[in-house]
């Protein structure tokens, strides 16, 4: 259907938008997890991510001075990958063959989510 | 509210990074039903939504932010496992390249922000919209109620998951006031931003929120009562 694909695109390019414009205006606040642990006293016991060193760490793309235009890129990069990821994630799931065994019920995750 | 390195022992996280990989693995098989014509081509965009917007901090009370966590919204527009999905891609995405959220706390970022998320936000929405009024307003209602709840849920999850394996030792009780408040405020922008996003896409393409295809289902079989039993099982 080709007005999907419109709309599809229409909402990819917002995602680009929002993640390598909008997202200069976010706020830079310690974010409700990171304020509480700092309030509560346990926020010393965060350790760097092994991923620390990646050159896009912090949304920031190190190699680039401006920060305006590296954490655009940083975001606009970020929606690339994720889109390339899920599209190929679907293609994946959808080529199995669906030989229908216990099909979870829609509602079936909230069940899940509750044990834990 | 994604949570770093550090936080959570050892074995907690082990367990965690367990109880993701079980979700994941349920969503795969799960999703296969969820991805028709109409889902699948939305499932790309879900995710890189909730991407974007999950870099949009909002601020709440006392210099602290929050944003979108998506979960409820990702679980209307596509369905829950294929929002699982979603949510995971996104996750592991900020973990490994953004270094946003720690990466042996991958796993309890997925169990809080997938699974608990989505399973609440979810649930909330199902069981609103079954009592609700088969409308617009009654979806978006049932919807914002889902969003809004789905994140002092994750937050209470956090604090049980550092009841049981919190590297620091503070009291608990100070930790889940102050979790639950501020994600009870978040918690309100999250309602806003589902309510609205989920509004603009029920405008322009209804036929693109599988959690309201009931709503379009009724309206076909109204007119045209030959064609509804073929337009219901497409659907599915």
């Amino acid at each position: 259907m080709t007005r999907t694909r419109t709309f599809v695109l229409i909402g990819t390019v917002l995602a680009l938008l929002i993640a390598g414009v909008g997202s200069w205006y976010a706020s830079s606040a310690p974010d409700g997890l990171e304020a509480t642990a700092e309030e509560q006293g346990f926020g010393s016991t965060a350790r760097d991510s092994a991923a620390a060193d990646s050159p896009l760490a912090d949304y920031t793309a190190s190699w680039i001075g401006d920060d305006r235009l590296s954490g655009g890129l940083a975001g606009v990069i970020g929606v690339l990958l994720v889109l390339a990821l899920t599209s190929v994630l679907v293609l994946l799931v959808r080529r199995r063959p669906a030989s229908d065994d216990s099909v979870p019920d829609d509602s079936a995750p909230r069940a899940d989510a509750r044990q834990h | 509210m994604h949570v770093p390195d550090g936080f959570l022992d050892a074995t907690t996280s082990t367990g965690t990074a367990a109880v993701a990989a079980a979700g994941v693995a349920l969503a795969l098989r799960g999703s296969r039903h969820e991805l028709d014509e109409r889902t699948a081509p939305m499932a790309g965009l879900t995710a890189v939504f909730v991407f974007a917007v999950q870099m949009m901090n909002f601020p709440v009370a006392f210099g602290t932010s929050g944003h979108l966590m998506g979960g409820a919204l990702a679980a209307v527009l596509v369905g829950p496992w294929t929002a699982v999905l979603c949510l995971t891609v996104v996750l592991l995405v900020q973990a490994l390249v953004f270094a946003d959220g720690g990466l042996t706390a991958l796993g309890t970022n997925v169990t809080l922000l997938g699974l608990v998320a989505i399973g609440v936000g979810y649930g909330v929405f199902r069981g609103l919209r079954a009592v609700l009024p088969a409308t617009r307003t009654g979806l978006l209602a049932s919807a914002g109620v889902g969003a809004f709840l789905s994140v002092p849920a994750a937050a209470l999850v956090f604090v049980g998951l550092f009841g049981l394996g919190g590297v620091a030792d503070v009291a608990l009780g100070p930790v889940t006031a102050a979790m639950v408040g501020v994600h009870l405020l978040i918690g309100l922008g999250e309602a806003v931003i589902t309510v609205a996003v989920l509004g603009a896409v029920l405008t322009v393409r209804p036929d693109l929120v599988r959690g309201g295809r009931h709503l379009l289902r009724a309206r076909e079989l109204a007119p045209r009562p030959g064609l509804a039993g073929a337009t219901a099982v497409d659907a599915r």
